[in-house]
């Protein structure tokens, strides 16, 4: 009277409840459906017949267990019978633990409020602590200056060279773009009226005083800022700071000072490298398109640029690098529990970085033109 | 239940950094039984079972699992296999930014078309298995101590009720007593659960007390497969060497 794929059946001859078949996870869904559809007897005792089962995993036997314990809430008492000795220790296993699965833990989650204060006082509390970074820092720092003995000159020839020197193709690249798309936005402008040769002017001032300190920070800030968190915080996770800190190697000495310094060194003159691709970039689309010699352009850039323009870009970097030396490694000490954390606060330096690089050149801006610069 | 060995290994060479770990490597593991691999320092015993996982292809043999060549299955044919088997790593490889119940229901999740409610209640009820407190079930990997983190480990790979389970030193890092308790618990998930378990461990207490047989592992191959207490009869020196140190002798009185 039962197909053969029935996996659970109550015989209504015997008021047995027969269990067969493979009762594991792969059939779950199966036996579900079967016992759904079983009418279950009000009162009375029911006997629950295992001879037929050929394989009960722990996820069949919590099924039936489960089924167990919410039919005898009701007036019937059930027994079983016939099961193989393992599934009766499953059973016997499971049904330890069947009242605690019914109530599981949950995840307490804040209310909107609640969020926003704690990441309020989270805010805070890492400005608190990054002030509290720069402030060791500066004291590794002057502990450090006067003993020429402590400096990591190693170290910071491997920073130099990662940061600076490897840096150097894929920023020419961009900056000669850079200087390609202004040039031609720009010169669009300048046809209409023939002012051609202004495009000097133009390009130079903004390619020295904005776009390459500030197109250069970013891209360090993106290449370098992230490095540093990255790197920094799987050594943390690796215990490698700990041992460090054992040695009376303090991180601040051999990794933090190195990489603040090396950035500082090389971001003025990665800059410079920018500003003098850019410029070429904006040259060769001016001669292109807008019929201006090489020879005019740079005649007319060393009349017309003053060298306060170039300066003022290049006095900008060192600060930038300030800006994403420490907040990358600063990130980068703040990693804690595991993979997880190295992803979060990565993403935390970069956009830090990026955001206070442009908070710090409109600053820069207020106060250049205050000084009437 | 057939009686075919649940693992083969025949013939196995494998070549890491440009050095033979194993050459004519043979291993069999029968239904039912808990086997250990031992070895030296660098004797190959994870790689070992990184091959028998698949993580490591060899350059010749073949590795049988459920009767089923690995080294020439299809990824359809594999995955066949991994849903039968579960594996404990050495750093327990928990995904650290989900819970402990995130963790274990992950298989779950992937391998059936269970629904929420069911998943949830079965990974709760194989972390009390485990071992494992009920709040544990809502902690991060980073905020449980390591034994715990082992229970957590062992969750998640008995999850999908596998006929085979790895484990790679499930006692290293843990103290005596974790270490005690962890080995009974896998006595009793062998039992109840009928598992087959090929573990790696240094831990003279679980070799004893734990395994059916003991692989030791030697010169890249094989050296001896047997019974503890017959092990350490061997006359070979380097199994010699490696039970004969004060604590292996120490732990030998006791259990003989």
């Amino acid at each position: 009277m039962h197909e053969n794929t029935t996996l659970a059946y109550l015989d209504p001859d015997s008021s047995q409840l027969v269990c067969r078949g493979e009762w594991d996870i792969a059939n779950l869904v199966k036996i579900k459906k079967d016992l759904k559809k079983i009418t279950w007897p009000k009162q009375g005792t029911l006997t629950i017949d295992g001879q037929a089962v050929t394989k009960m995993d722990t996820a069949g036997a919590w099924l039936l267990t489960y089924y167990l314990k919410k039919l005898s809430s009701s007036k019937l008492t059930t027994s079983l019978k016939r099961f193989s000795e393992q599934s009766q220790e499953l059973l016997a296993m499971v049904s330890e633990h069947v009242s605690e699965i019914a109530k599981p833990p949950v995840i307490k989650r804040d209310s909107a409020l609640e969020s926003l204060g704690e990441a309020t006082i989270q805010l805070l509390s890492e400005a608190r602590d990054f002030l509290a970074f720069t402030g060791q820092l500066a004291f590794e720092f002057s502990r450090n200056i006067f003993h020429p003995k402590n400096w990591r000159w190693n170290e910071l020839a491997s920073v130099i060279d990662k940061t600076g020197l490897r840096a150097l193709p894929i920023i020419a690249l961009l900056s000669f773009m850079i200087g390609v798309v202004i040039s031609y936005q720009m010169g669009n402008q300048l046809r209409n009226y023939g002012a051609n040769v202004f495009i000097v002017d133009l390009l130079g001032l903004s390619i020295l005083r904005e776009f390459g300190p500030l197109i250069t920070a970013i891209m360090v800030a993106g290449r370098t800022g992230s490095a540093f968190t990255a790197q920094l915080g799987t050594m943390k996770l690796n215990q490698e700071i700990d041992a460090l800190n054992t040695m009376g190697v303090t991180p601040g000495q051999l990794l933090l000072l190195p990489r603040l310094l090396g950035l500082f060194i090389t971001l003025p003159l990665l800059t410079m490298w920018a500003n003098v691709f850019g410029v070429l970039g904006g040259m060769v689309m001016a001669q292109n398109m807008l019929g201006v010699t090489a020879y005019e352009f740079l005649h007319r850039f060393q009349l017309e640029i003053p060298l306060r323009a170039l300066l003022i870009g290049l006095g900008k970097a060192p600060i930038f690098a300030l800006l994403i030396g420490s907040i990358g490694c600063f990130q980068g000490m703040k990693v804690k529990g595991g993979a997880d954390s190295v992803g979060t606060q990565t993403t935390r330096s970069v956009v830090l970085a990026i955001f206070f690089i442009i908070v710090a050149d409109a600053i820069f801006s207020v106060i250049f033109s205050r000084l009437k610069l | 239940m057939t009686d075919h060995p649940i693992i083969e290994v025949k013939d196995v060479s494998v070549k890491l950094g440009g050095a033979w770990v194993h050459k004519n490597l043979n291993l069999t593991v029968n239904r039912g039984e808990i086997l250990a691999i031992v070895g030296g320092s660098g004797s190959g015993k994870t790689t070992l079972l990184r091959e028998m996982l698949m993580l490591e292809r060899p350059h010749s043999g073949s590795i049988n699992i459920f009767g089923k060549d690995l080294t020439k299955a299809s990824p359809l044919t594999l995955l066949e296999v991994q849903k039968r088997w579960g594996v404990l790593f050495q750093q327990n490889a928990l995904f650290t930014s989900l819970t402990v119940q995130e963790n274990t229901a992950f298989p779950l999740h992937e391998h059936t078309k269970l629904d929420k409610k069911t998943i949830n209640e079965l990974a709760i009820l194989k972390i009390l298995l485990a071992g494992l407190p009920l709040d544990a079930a809502i902690k991060y990997p980073s905020e449980l101590s390591g034994g715990m983190q082992k229970r957590a480990g062992i969750a998640r790979a008995i999850i999908l009720d596998p006929e085979l389970l790895f484990l790679d030193e499930p006692t290293s890092g843990l103290d005596p007593e974790s270490a005690g308790a962890f080995d009974e618990l896998i006595l009793n998930l062998q039992k109840t659960m009928g598992l087959t378990i090929v573990m790696v461990t240094h831990d003279v207490d679980s070799l004893w007390h734990v395994t059916n047989r003991v692989a030791f592992l030697g010169e890249k191959k094989v050296l001896c497969v047997d019974a503890m207490s017959e092990l350490v009869k061997n006359p070979h020196p380097q199994i010699q060497a490696f039970f004969s140190g004060a604590r292996g002798r120490n732990t030998q009185r006791m259990y003989s």
